[in-house]
Formats: C-alpha cells, structure tokens, sequence
C-alpha cells in the first residue's frame, strides 16, 4: 500500500553518496558541526515538509505554506513585541488560527470540488496580502525566549550543537511516521491518495479526512512558522518567500509519488537533508553562487520525476508481462 | 424558479456576459473613486490617461494570458512563465550590452522562450508529468538559470531601441499595448482560423476520445506550451525594456498567479476543454483596472492580494455552484 521502497533506496542512496563525495572533497565536512547546522538551518523546511508529504500523498497540493509562515512570523513579533503578549500565549493562538485557515482551504476543496492548487493558491494569496496589511517592516523579536533559546541545546560529540528548533523538527518527523503508518488517519490518507472514489465507496470519510490534511498542513506551517521566528529573531512580511516550492520538492526528492498513494515521510526528511547538504556544499566550496542551488535542485527534481515515471512505466510493463 | 431569476439566468448564459459586466462595474469603481479616470490627453505625441495606463501595465498579464488560456484549455498549467520572462529579459539585455543588433537580440529572447516551452511541452506530452509538476520545474530552476545568464547582477543597458519595445509609442499609443493586441491578433488567428483550437478544445475535453478522432495530444500540447514559453518571452522583454534593466528575481515575479487569475476569471475551465481569449484578455483588464484602481483610491497597495484572492475564490465558487445546477 505504501509503494515500493525503491524511490526511498534511491533517495538515501543519492544522500549518503553525496554526503561521501563533500567528505572527500572537503575534510572537515563530516562533523556534527555540520550535522547540527544543517538541521537547524532547515528546521522550519522539515517541519513544513511532513505536512506536505501528507497533502501530496493524499494527492492534493498546498502552495499557501510559504505565506502561512510569513503571517505567523508577522502574527509573532506583532503580539509578543508591539503588544507584549506572551509566547506562550501567541504560540497556540496562531496554531489554532493557521489550522483553522487550512481547514477552511479543505473544506473549499471538499466541498465545492475546486482544485486543491487554486484553493492554496488563493490562499497564499490572502495570507500573504494580510501579512502587508498587518505590517510592512521587519520587526526584530526581542522578548527573553528568543534570546536564551540557545542555553538549551544539547551538546553533540564533537563540536556540534543540536539546537531546540532541530528537536522540534526531529519530533515533528517522528510523530509524523507514527500518524502515516500507525492510525486510521493516515491509513485514509494513502486510500485516498490510491483512488478517492473506492476510498469512498471503502467507508474512507473523505470530507473529514480532506479538511483535516490541510489543516495539519497550514497548522505545521504554523509550528514551521514559529520555528522561523526563532531562528530569524524577526517577524517579516517578506519571509519565507518561494518556501512551498522548497517544501513540494523536499517531498518529491524524498521518493513520493505526486500522483499521490505512495511516500514516506522519513523520505521527506532526507529530501530535506539532500537540500541543506547543496546548500552546504555551496557554502564550503566558497566560488559557487546561490543561485546554484536552485538550478541543482530543478535537475535533482527532474531527476527524481523522470524516474519515477521510469519505475511506473517498468512496473505497468511488469503487471502486463504477469498478466500475460 | 421565478421568471425574473429565469430571465437572469439567460442573461448571465451568453457567454462573457459575466466577465463585461465584471470589467464595466470594475471601471465604473474606479471612476467613483477618481473621476478624472477617464481622461485621456495627449503629451508629446503620446496618449496619457488612467485608462491607457492600465492597458499599458496590464500588457504583460494580457501576454501571458494568451499562452496561459491555450495551455490551460489542454487541462495543463503553466507555472514557468515568470521564470521564462526573467531568462528572455536577462537574455536580452546581456546580448544588447554585447553590441548585437536589436532584432538579432529580439529573436534570442524569442528563441529562449520558445525552448523553455518546448522543454515544458516534452516533459508534459512526451513524459507524461502532470503539468503542474513539471513547470514547477523550471519555475525553480528557470531564475536560477537568468541569474546564471546575468552572472547574478541587475544588468542595466541604455539602447534606445530596445528601451522603446517598453516605454515608446507609434501612432500615440504606447508600444506595450500594441504588441499585445498584435500578439492576441495572431494568437486568435492561429487557433480560430486554422483547427488548432478545435484541437485543442478535443484534448482538453476528452484526451483518449480525441485520440481515436485522429488528433495528436502530443502534438497539440507541445504546440501549447510553446505557444506559453513565446509569450512568456515576450512579456519578458518588455517588462526588462520598461525598466531598463534585467533583474532576475523580480522580473515577473508572481506574473505566472496573475496570469492564471485571468484565464479563470476569462471562465476558461481549469479541467480544460472549451476556450476564450478574448475573454482571458478581458480577465487581465480586470485584474490590471482593480490595481490601478486601489492605487487611485489611496487604499494601500498591500490590499491588492487579499482583494486578488477574494475575487478568485469568488469566480470558482460561482462556477462550481453553475456546474452543479
């Protein structure tokens, strides 16, 4: 049900060879110095990114991540520095608000049968426009929090740091696996994904099943968001500009399908490694541009959606020759 | 039903009924809020007006919509064409700091574009990607590729022929709009004088059927999306020639969003099958009069995204609640 393993071997595949060619290249690459900032650095990916696994295995899309991060972001530094409210006050006001706005995007999408693309595409619409409207500077966060976040990572061996908003992603990933593979929720999820109308016909609620992927979706945008500001110290209506694309193509280098039906979220999560180690290897290489790691990521893109068309149109041949 | 609702149901059946309406109540919104809205004059040999000035804006979005209307009707998607249009700006301005004539970097950009769309076309007919994944390829890829083009700077340049594509006028009328209206003339030609739009229409409607009807989807689609990928290109000229300079982040950054908003509000299906340009044209006028009408009435600019998604979700739910009577 969950597909084959193979796009997930290869996606591993692709990142341990990768990480052995920056080792060889570079001597000090493989430390937990680097480990540690790579996850921190694409914590608010990974936390985005198990949200859209589900979304895109349920075969939907949600572009709106990007902005949801920025509102929350915006929301953040408004409440906690113009308005002194407490972060722990603010954090569960905005992850009700974002879950809340998915659900309204799934309902949209159940309900009045509007493609998923243009639903969030209206969504990243809206929630970005009320960013502008909420605030159009950039407001650095300076409440106590955000500035001792740091006392609390854990020390690896060697010099590495694995930072609070690492943990969280690391948890967000974990729980995750649990939901994909471990609950009914999940289990409609692929069902749906496989083929909505015998997923219907199945008994699959698919009306609260639907509402209910995009809010997890908007609401770990949410959580992603949250992990933003903390790593930003800042709230902007600029940020997280162009993310959903980041996010869609963590999910897809990860080995799932976005036909929908099959993926792994621990794909997802070496998707979002395989990203952070470009990037890594840009920084270290030193002559590279940034703009490279868009172009390395498009060809990594092409690459895994040609091969996945590669694997549907072998095993279509392979039930053929069974058959015959 | 009552025989007034009845009555309104016919109206609101002829098609673009809505879509007239929607652009009459838009211009009348802005006259309200600035009454010298349609004034026009004439300033050294050229037409100045609010009105001209949304057609002249909204050339690029009236561009894109004609590539985006095609490719849409095929039950595709194109989400490249902003990154197309910053690749043929930073095209164009790199060859005309080189010294190459006007034309020959013209047909650069051009050719840029029309490979850009025969890429998206191949991964879509020949490969068989859905079409949102597979543009969303070059849509990550394409700005890293002008940067690449650029050497990642904002090239500037100051060759008159090429600043006159965007900010010059023939015959008073500024020469954005008549690329537009000539690129819409020969896209109308294109389609509705030869089968081309028939085909495309078959596709969209029903690919396997149109299959055993003898018409090539492959074929049809790659035309499509080329047409999308030329569009595109042009667009990116002149939105690099208006400014006079090529920045590859921010040329035609979320054009791609404006440009499907005009096909749907156009009432082109986005399952594809049935059609219109003209009246995805009409859809980019509208968008491009609500701008400048936000603009005029002093509300912020930051406005104009939450009233775009307004009308979008608008637009969708008046047609899914049609499609279900």
């Amino acid at each position: 049900m969950r597909g084959s393993l193979v796009p997930l071997l290869i996606t591993v595949g692709v990142f341990l060879a990768g990480t052995l060619a920056c080792s060889l290249e570079f001597p000090h690459f493989a430390s937990t110095l680097v480990l540690g900032d790579t996850l921190t650095d694409n914590a608010f990916l990974g936390v985005v990114a198990v949200g859209m696994t589900f979304v895109i295995i349920s075969g939907g899309i949600d572009l709106s991540v990007g902005s949801v991060i920025a509102f929350t972001c915006v929301f953040l530094a408004l409440a906690i520095q113009r308005h002194h409210v407490s972060p722990w006050l603010a954090f569960p006001a905005i992850l009700a608000i974002t879950a809340g706005y998915g659900a309204g995007m799934g309902a949209l999408i159940h309900y009045f049968r509007i493609p998923p693309f243009i639903t969030t595409l209206a969504g990243m619409f809206l929630a970005r426009g009320l960013c502008f409207v909420l605030t159009t500077d950039s407001i650095p966060i300076s409440h106590p929090l955000y500035q001792h976040l740091y006392l609390y990572a854990i020390d690896l061996p060697g010099r590495g740091k694995l930072s609070v908003i690492a943990m969280i992603m690391l948890a967000v990933v974990a729980v995750g696996m649990v939901i994909a593979h471990r609950t009914r929720f999940g289990a409609n999820v692929y069902a749906m994904g496989g083929n909505r109308v015998s997923a219907e016909m199945m008994g699959v609620p698919v009306a609260r099943t639907t509402i209910m992927i995009y809010m997890l979706s908007s609401g770990l945008a949410g959580l992603a968001g949250i992990v933003f500001s903390f790593y930003t110290s800042a709230g902007s209506s600029l940020a997280a500009t162009g993310v959903e694309l980041d996010t869609i193509a963590a999910v897809v280098i990860g080995g799932t399908l976005l036909s929908g039906g099959q993926g792994y979220v621990i794909g997802t999560f070496v998707g979002v490694l395989i990203q952070g180690l470009i990037q890594t290897y840009i920084t270290f290489d030193g002559t590279l541009s940034s703009w490279w790691t868009k172009i390395a990521v498009g060809i990594l893109l092409f690459g895994f959606i040609a091969l996945q068309r590669g694997l549907a149109i072998l095993s279509a041949r392979g039930t053929r020759a069974v058959a015959a | 039903m009552s025989a007034t609702s009845a009555r309104l149901t016919r109206l609101t059946n002829i098609p673009g009924s809505a879509q007239l309406a929607a652009l009459a109540a838009v211009l009348l919104g802005n006259w309200l809020v600035f009454p010298g809205f349609f004034n026009i004059r004439m300033v050294d040999g050229r037409l100045f007006g609010s009105v001209i000035d949304v057609l002249n804006r909204g050339a690029p979005v009236v561009l894109l919509s004609l590539g985006m209307t095609l490719v849409i009707a095929t039950g595709g998607i194109d989400l490249s064409v902003g990154a197309v249009m910053a690749i043929s700006g930073a095209v164009a301005a790199t060859l005309i700091n080189a010294g190459t004539p006007l034309v020959l970097v013209v047909a650069a950009a051009l050719g840029a574009g029309l490979l850009c769309g025969l890429w998206n076309g191949i991964l879509v007919a020949l490969l068989r990607i859905q079409p949102i994944v597979a543009t969303l390829i070059l849509m990550v890829a394409g700005r890293g590729i002008a940067q690449l083009i650029t050497a990642g700077e904002i090239v500037t340049f100051d060759d008159r022929g090429l600043i006159a594509l965007g900010t010059g006028a023939l015959l008073a009328i500024p020469v954005p709009i008549l690329i537009a209206a000539g690129t819409f003339a020969l896209t109308t030609l294109l389609v509705r004088g030869t089968a081309l739009g028939l085909f495309i229409e078959a596709v969209g409607a029903n690919e396997r059927a149109s299959a055993y009807a003898g018409v090539s989807a492959r074929v049809v689609k790659i035309a499509a999306y080329v047409w999308s990928g030329l569009c595109a290109a042009i667009a990116g000229i002149i939105a690099a020639a208006d400014i006079q300079g090529a920045d590859a982040n921010n040329a035609g950054l979320w054009l791609e969003l404006d440009a499907i908003l005009a096909v749907v509000v156009g009432g082109t299906s986005l399952l594809g099958g049935r059609f219109s340009l003209p009246l995805a044209v009409a859809g980019a006028i509208i968008i491009q009069a609500m701008n400048t009408g936000i603009l005029l009435s002093g509300l912020k600019p930051e406005f104009n995204l939450i009233v775009k998604a307004v009308v979008v979700m608008a637009v969708l739910l008046l047609q899914s609640v049609r499609r279900r009577d």
